[in-house]
């Protein structure tokens, strides 16, 4: 797939363009339907933000690209990892719990959460992986059932190590020493505000699933897997152990998301800490094609809607929860127009090859039958 | 066109007695054929397509349409069941135009289709299997019963309605599948590739049960590539070459040859072995492998052991479903057997996986290429690969060689004539044939010293099947145990230096090849002939 032309680049790119068109066409459809004022509502989302907005948009997409990458591994091998959401909850409380104690200097303690983050979410997800492979149960279920599980464990410990905030209601984890905090990248001119240090480590993420998933044997074998198990397991793929590793290393992806939020801006977790980000991985996995630099571009979107909309209610009287209609109207669309431009694509892959064919035939007329 | 009637069909046996004075209880007019193609014209990506095709049949007459494999026989009786539409052309029956949407528009024309993979629920009885989609004609019950009884009665179908599929046998099933058209009130019948699940046996009692059927004015459309078999049922031949239709024949005025000539437009090939190489030096031997069959079901595989010689190829005959794909798949590491040994060379490989089984040499061509052997939607240099994902050119340790892999499968292509525009396209995008000669290139790549191969030209042309069959005797030559599986008796009489039968999971009986005969293999693959070391 490394080969590069104008018509893939068309087909990769008409996708998305088509989704984006079709939910700019339905959410005025929905607005003009109910009253509210159109033309201000996409000023105010398609106004170029503030330097300080583009800071929260770049701060917001890291943290969906850490978990639209976690989804986007076990997608590539068809394996629907539902569960990123309930994982790095799981694996912030723990990477928290851990980073709090502060038993190890500075820097070193942000290494050591993140490796603590990640061995949680790893093993959380193993619980799934476990499932499916020896017990045969579907892992959407039972990544689904370990979402509803995670919020309750993760109240319950939180309950029991938690520190009250003071001068608040909410609780949450010992707040970790201020050595231990990242204060942020000026990367934005004019902001007040700065980028999350951890933007490094999204970067990195993406890098290497990159890397691993193109380049590797266990890249192919994944993606072999995930094209057809069949044919993976007559080529000598192991597939359950892959479903293992696929699963896990998900899941340790997913603990990776809530790091910049808690080094960067939260500094300890507690109720009040960002939740759902795993629901929207899964569709920016989706709108991005699992492709590292598709999920990056799916990622400043879904950020930029998020931001944009907080305008709404000030500036246009709409509640700026309409943007859940306008990215709810992108995924619909852009999974229809993915498939049908996969079909479009096959169609006419196997038209031109028999052209071709046919012409190169003419051109020197070869024996029906070669020699017996 | 050139269809007497009067004229007995086929030379030697199975002469049709009634064709002399044509059963005709027909209610329209008898100037219209039953069937009367025109133009048909059916564009295609990637396959071969149908062309200008046209022919008439007559009523109340075995009709056989022959090509070999990709000719486009199969299209063309989709477009006649309404499964696809021509893009040019008309079809009418009875004289009337029809315009064929859907198959419940073909039903209604009175057109029904016998597929050649049986579509019929095992776990049900016969009468559900009917009833199944046409519950409204005479309900489930006794209705239902009594229709089916009645119907196996006038054609000489012997069918308990009763009686449940999963115990019946190819032949019975192939019986219900027609019964199932005629309960849905068919008057032209289409058999697509009937004998290629049946044995010899069974074959001719097919054939009585179609003469049964003409007998009461029916109409079967034919559909074979065995010509034997056409010329010894058929009243009228058409053959189709390049997806058009090339002549339509007598068949008291052809023979085989001349017949075989027209379906591939040049000389027929044949499978022929050179003299023996089989050395002493046994290269894979296996060892009274047992697999369970599921519940307290017989064992799928029941001792089997076998010996295969570097230079030697072992030809597997046997009915599908006998427990070839499962031996296969033993040998291969991808299922476990309940008990026994594999061996390459003195090397016991019983507990190896997959991968390992490859890496040491062992090239694998699947029964079913599309599930087993590509990943449709990857390019072909990433075909390459498979398989081989641990092996040279393709991998530098952990890293995937894509530069290597690619001027790979250059070589291939043209090694073995893959006809691709390039080594970029999906594999999807490859006929049957060239899908194969990569898989068969790719597998021949890695100097394996076995070659198990599992109906290696199954759904590919003419040309592919010569160069596939000279690609065995090369490898044969060379000095590699091949393990031949097959479904085309000629093929395995053809390539094979020992046969061996497979009968529910036992082998029954071992044959030369240069003695033996299509009947002898026939009889044991059924277990009909009591072979003599099988009695008692």
């Amino acid at each position: 797939m490394s080969t590069f032309s104008p018509r893939k680049l068309l087909l990769a790119v008409a996708a998305p363009v088509l989704a984006l068109v079709v939910a700019f066409v339905v959410t005025s459809a929905i607005l003009l339907l109910l009253g509210d004022p159109v033309v201000e509502v996409w000023q105010t989302i398609l106004s170029w933000p503030k330097p300080r907005q583009l800071v929260q948009i770049v701060n917001g997409a890291t943290v969906y690209y850490l978990s639209a990458v976690a989804v986007a591994v076990g997608f590539r091998m068809n394996l629907f990892n539902i569960g990123v959401d309930g994982q790095y909850r799981v694996a912030v409380f723990a990477g928290a719990a851990f980073a709090g104690q502060a038993w190890f200097p500075g820097p070193l303690n942000v290494l050591l959460t993140i490796v603590v983050a990640m061995v949680a979410g790893g093993l959380w997800a193993s619980i799934a992986a476990y499932l499916k492979v020896r017990r045969g149960i579907s892992e959407v279920i039972s990544t689904i059932m370990l979402n509803a599980i995670a919020t309750g464990v993760v109240q319950w410990l939180l309950l029991k190590v938690a520190v009250k905030q003071p001068g608040s209601n909410t609780i949450s984890t010992k707040p970790i020493p201020e050595s231990s905090q990242l204060s942020g990248l000026g990367l934005i001119p004019g902001a007040t505000n700065k980028v999350y240090t951890l933007i490094l480590l999204a970067v990195l993420v993406g890098a290497l699933y990159w890397f691993v998933i193109n380049k590797t044997r266990f890249g192919f074998d994944l993606r072999a897997t995930g094209r057809s198990e069949s044919a993976a397991v007559a080529s000598g793929v192991k597939v359950p152990r892959m479903v293992v590793t696929t699963m896990i290393a998900s899941g340790a992806l997913a603990g990776l998301i809530g790091m910049p939020l808690l080094f960067g801006q939260d500094h300890s977790y507690g109720t009040t800490f960002q939740a759902g980000l795993g629901f929207a991985g899964i569709g920016i996995a989706l709108l991005g094609r699992n492709h590292p630099l598709g999920i990056a571009a799916a990622a400043l979107l879904w950020s930029f809607l998020d931001v944009q909309s907080n305008a709404l209610q000030i500036r246009a009287g709409v509640a700026s929860e309409v943007v859940f209609i306008i990215q709810g109207v992108i995924l619909f669309a852009v999974v229809i127009a993915y498939e049908l431009i996969r079909r479009a694509d096959v169609r006419l892959e196997q038209q031109r090859v028999a052209r071709e064919l046919a012409a190169t035939r003419s051109d020197a007329p070869t024996p029906e039958g070669a020699t017996a | 066109m050139n269809h007497p009637p009067g004229l007995p069909s086929g030379p030697g046996r199975g002469v049709v007695a009634i064709t002399a004075a044509p059963a005709r209880p027909d209610r329209t007019s008898d100037a219209h054929p039953a069937v009367e193609l025109e133009g048909i014209t059916k564009r295609f990506p990637g396959v071969v397509a149908n062309k200008d095709i046209g022919f008439t049949v007559a009523r109340g007459t075995v009709h056989a349409i022959v090509g070999e494999n990709g000719a486009g026989k199969s299209t063309l009786m989709k477009i006649l069941y309404g499964v696809q539409r021509p893009d040019e052309g008309s079809i009418s029956i009875d004289g009337r135009v029809v315009d064929l949407h859907s198959p419940a528009d073909a039903i209604a024309a009175g057109i029904g289709m016998v597929f050649q993979h049986f579509q019929l629920a095992d776990n049900f009885t016969v009468l559900e299997n009917v009833v199944l989609g046409a519950e409204k004609l005479h309900g489930i019950g006794d209705g239902a019963r009594r229709e089916i009884r009645r119907i196996s009665d006038e054609y000489g179908l012997d069918i308990d309605p009763d009686a449940l599929v999963d115990d019946l046998g190819v032949g019975a099933r192939q019986r219900i599948e027609i019964l199932k058209v005629l309960y849905r009130g068919a008057k032209i019948i289409i058999l697509d590739e009937p004998t290629a699940v049946l044995v010899p046996q069974e074959v001719d009692e097919l054939f009585d049960n179609l003469r049964e059927l003409k007998s009461e004015g029916l109409t079967v459309l034919f559909i074979s590539h065995k010509l034997d078999e056409v010329l010894s049922v058929a009243d009228s031949i058409t053959v189709i070459r390049r997806g058009t239709t090339v002549d339509t024949v007598d068949p008291s005025s052809v023979n085989a040859r001349q017949l075989a000539e027209l379906m591939v437009g040049a000389e027929l090939p044949t499978p022929q072995t050179e003299e023996s190489t089989v050395t002493d030096r046994v290269v894979l031997r296996i060892e009274d492998i047992v697999l369970a069959g599921v519940g307290a079901g017989r064992n799928v595989l029941d001792g089997i052991s076998l010996t295969i010689h570097a230079g030697e190829v072992l030809g597997i005959a046997g009915v599908e479903g006998n427990g070839q794909a499962e031996l296969v798949e033993v040998i291969m590491g991808m299922r476990e057997p309940t008990s026994g040994l594999v061996f390459l060379g003195d090397t016991d490989i019983s507990d190896w996986r997959t991968r390992e089984i490859r890496e040491a040499g062992v090239a694998y061509i699947p029964e079913d290429r599309q599930r087993h052997a590509l990943l449709l939607e990857a390019p072909l240099w990433e075909n390459r690969i498979l398989g081989h994902q641990t092996e040279e050119p393709n991998v530098r340790g952990f890293i995937i060689n894509a530069a290597g892999a690619k001027a790979d499968t250059e070589r291939i292509v043209k090694e073995y004539d893959v006809r691709t525009p390039s080594i970029n396209v999906k594999a999807g995008s490859l006929s049957g044939g060239n899908q194969q000669k990569l898989i068969v290139g790719r597998e021949m790549s890695h100097q394996p010293k076995v070659l198990v191969a599992a109906h290696p030209t199954r759904g590919v042309d003419v040309g592919a099947q010569s160069s596939i069959w000279d690609i065995i005797r090369q490898a044969r030559r060379d000095g590699l145990a091949v393990l031949l599986i097959s479904a085309d008796l000629e093929e395995l009489i053809g390539l094979s230096d020992t046969i061996e039968v497979i009968l529910r999971g036992r082998l029954t009986g071992t044959f030369d090849p240069d003695t033996v005969t299509a009947e002898d293999l026939g009889a044991a693959m059924t277990g009909a002939a009591a072979a003599p070391e099988e009695t008692r």
